[in-house]
């Protein structure tokens, strides 16, 4: 807003360009990254633009083709019930998709929110509060979350809530841990008493530290929300059925599984697989970018 | 030392009744009633009036928390609805299978994962690992549920190797040890695969950071055989990390379990709590959850304690010697 205080600014972004710009390079020289990227896209690519090109209903009932193998009417066959399978597998994607991305941002979210504020009141309120984490992390979270997706009627919202609602610890350590050893730095009391606001100091000085960190540990968290979705899916405890879910229509493939109907075995387990290598990659892509940078 | 765990064993009580507190709250807050579940057709309001005062259902919930707290205290989690049985009776009969089929698997993937590990480091970008590199990676992204199915179709329907679930065979009028091994093979295996592929991650990169170190250097320079640098130096610094991965693997391997049990019908701790949820059976719920809570901290106290031993650079806090 003031022109003045605008100055210095312009200076540090420029800094902060070129770094992100080597953070960049070396995330997309990683050989690893590429493919991550692409099979994310084209999980997303799959479950979101997918059913505007195949216009079948996942939840279509055709009781003439039960347990069919692929034929040319249904491209990766049908299920118990005669839905066909490879529109279950795009719009099942969706679900996993949204509560494996969204819940590991909210956990993030809140956990730096909850981590900063921790190690910047300080005092008992910061001992209470990672003692509060320290709880929540000796409860054995699937076996809540099994408890809790069998006690309510399970939504993506719901699932969301319940997933960050139990990941987010991890991350408040995090920053915890990386906001005590930064905020006695000598540049942050300085800006502190240069009168800088405690907004802008969280968000200039304190945020750039321990960003790098956060997401990587959010990208491999992604990956762990989706395979707790699919997990507890393939539970009975996912999404109701008739929704369609890669974890439920794998636990579908089990009733069948000495009619050697591999067109119910495979699909599913390809996808979470595919998933889960993809997210690493990229976790892995960005633990390489950003670690090299601090060296 | 001694005092060092004493303190941590101190600090973890509160940690405990922690644990205790959410989930006994969590249980109590979300719809359905165990009563009427118990009673089913022959639910009347009289009736169910009868079972809520005779479970304790009735009571304030500070009250059934306090009594069901010092119960726990003198060794009793309570009765199960769903089983007739004292649930630490319930419990102590899944455990064993649950520790069998973990045991075993974090064994076999600890000792594997050292091996390929150390030849990894040590053979760094041969082909051999780069091959183990992708299997790591293949491995570690593999959900657990899904493998399992995988050696099912394989090696019990295809080769018919191994039997597809159940703990012995209930044809075989005198079931013995090796029936029993049988049937925990292809259950170990997946959770040995799952596991084996993040360990040993951990043991390349650890092994390969040792050898970087000046002390190997200077063991090689002082005329050290190769065998006796890797034995004696590198393997020593890198196994107790590595053991440290067993305490903190604790909640992962048993929620694999928990999938495991589910697509084997191996009666465990996973099936035990899986039919409590269904029946709303609170006391085994609960019971199981501070199990596995205590099993947590435990774990953790555990890798804490031998990552001090090995490092004297962790201070154990003040006044403390080791």
């Amino acid at each position: 807003m003031v022109s003045s205080v605008e100055m210095p600014e312009q200076n540090s972004s420029a800094a902060d360009t070129s770094d992100r710009w080597r953070t960049w390079k070396r995330f997309w020289r990683y050989p690893l990254s590429g493919v991550g990227v692409f099979g994310v896209v084209f999980l997303f690519a799959f479950s979101f633009i997918g059913p505007l090109f195949y216009h079948v209903s996942p939840l279509a009932v055709d009781f003439s083709a039960i347990l069919q193998a692929p034929s040319v009417h249904h491209l990766l066959g049908t299920d118990d019930a005669g839905h066909d399978v490879l529109a279950r597998m795009m719009v099942g994607g969706q679900a996993s998709l949204e509560v494996g991305f969204l819940s590991a941002i909210v956990a993030m979210a809140f956990g730096t929110v909850y981590g900063m504020f921790s190690a910047l009141v300080g005092g008992w309120v910061d001992v209470l509060l990672m003692r509060i984490v320290d709880v929540l992390l000796s409860i054995p979270s699937l076996f809540i979350l099994m408890f809790l997706d069998a006690a309510f009627k399970p939504s993506v919202f719901l699932m969301v809530f319940v997933i960050a609602s139990l990941g987010w610890m991890g991350v408040s350590r995090i920053v915890r841990g990386e906001v005590l050893k930064i905020k006695t730095e000598p540049y942050v009391e300085a800006a502190r008493l240069a009168g800088v606001r405690t907004g802008r100091l969280m968000w200039k000085y304190l945020v750039p530290n321990f960003i790098g960190t956060v997401l990587v540990t959010t990208t491999f968290s992604v990956a762990g929300s989706i395979l707790t979705i699919a997990g507890l899916s393939f539970l009975g405890l996912g999404l109701p059925p008739p929704a369609p879910n890669w974890g439920a229509d794998l636990s579908v493939s089990m009733n069948y599984i000495f009619q050697n109907t591999w067109w119910l075995d495979y699909p599913p387990g390809i996808l979470i697989l595919l998933s889960q290598l993809s997210v690493n990659f990229i976790g892995d892509g960005l633990r390489h970018a950003l670690e090299t940078r601090a060296n | 030392m001694l005092s060092y765990i004493a303190r941590r064993i101190v600090q973890a009580i509160p940690a405990l009744l922690g644990v205790s507190v959410v989930s006994f709250i969590l249980l109590h807050i979300v719809p359905g009633n165990p009563v009427r579940l118990m009673l089913g057709q022959h639910y009347t309001a009289a009736r169910a009036a009868a079972l809520s005062n005779q479970l304790g259902l009735n009571k304030p919930l500070v009250v059934q928390y306090l009594i069901w707290l010092v119960h726990m205290c003198e060794g009793n989690l309570g009765f199960s609805y769903s089983y007739n049985l004292p649930v630490t009776t319930a419990i102590l009969h899944a455990l064993p299978n649950t520790l069998a089929l973990v045991l075993i698997a974090s064994l076999l993937a600890q000792f594997i994962a050292i091996i390929l590990g150390t030849i990894q480091a040590y053979f760094e970008n041969s082909p051999f690992d780069h091959i183990v590199t992708i299997l790591n990676y293949f491995f570690y992204s593999m959900p657990s549920f899904w493998l399992a199915i995988l050696m099912v179709i394989f090696f019990s329907i295809d080769l018919h190797w191994f039997p597809s679930g159940g703990v012995i065979n209930p044809q075989d009028p005198n079931p013995g040890f090796f029936d029993w091994l049988h049937h925990l093979v292809l259950p170990a295996v997946t959770l040995t695969l799952i596991t084996l592929a993040g360990w040993s991650r951990y043991m390349r990169s650890s092994v390969r950071d040792n050898l970087l170190l000046d002390y190997i250097r200077t063991a090689r320079a002082k005329g050290l055989r190769e065998s006796q640098v890797l034995f004696r130096h590198v393997l020593r610094a890198s196994l107790i990390p590595q053991i440290t991965l067993f305490g903190l693997s604790f909640p992962s391997l048993f929620a694999g379990a928990l999938f495991l049990e589910q697509i084997f019908n191996y009666p465990g701790m996973g099936i035990l709590y899986w039919n409590a949820i269904s029946n709303l059976d609170y006391p085994i719920i609960l019971g199981v959850t501070m199990f596995l809570g205590t099993l947590t901290i435990v774990g953790n106290l555990i890798a804490d304690i031998l990552y001090s031993i090995i490092d004297p650079r962790i201070s154990l806090g003040s006044g403390d010697s080791m």
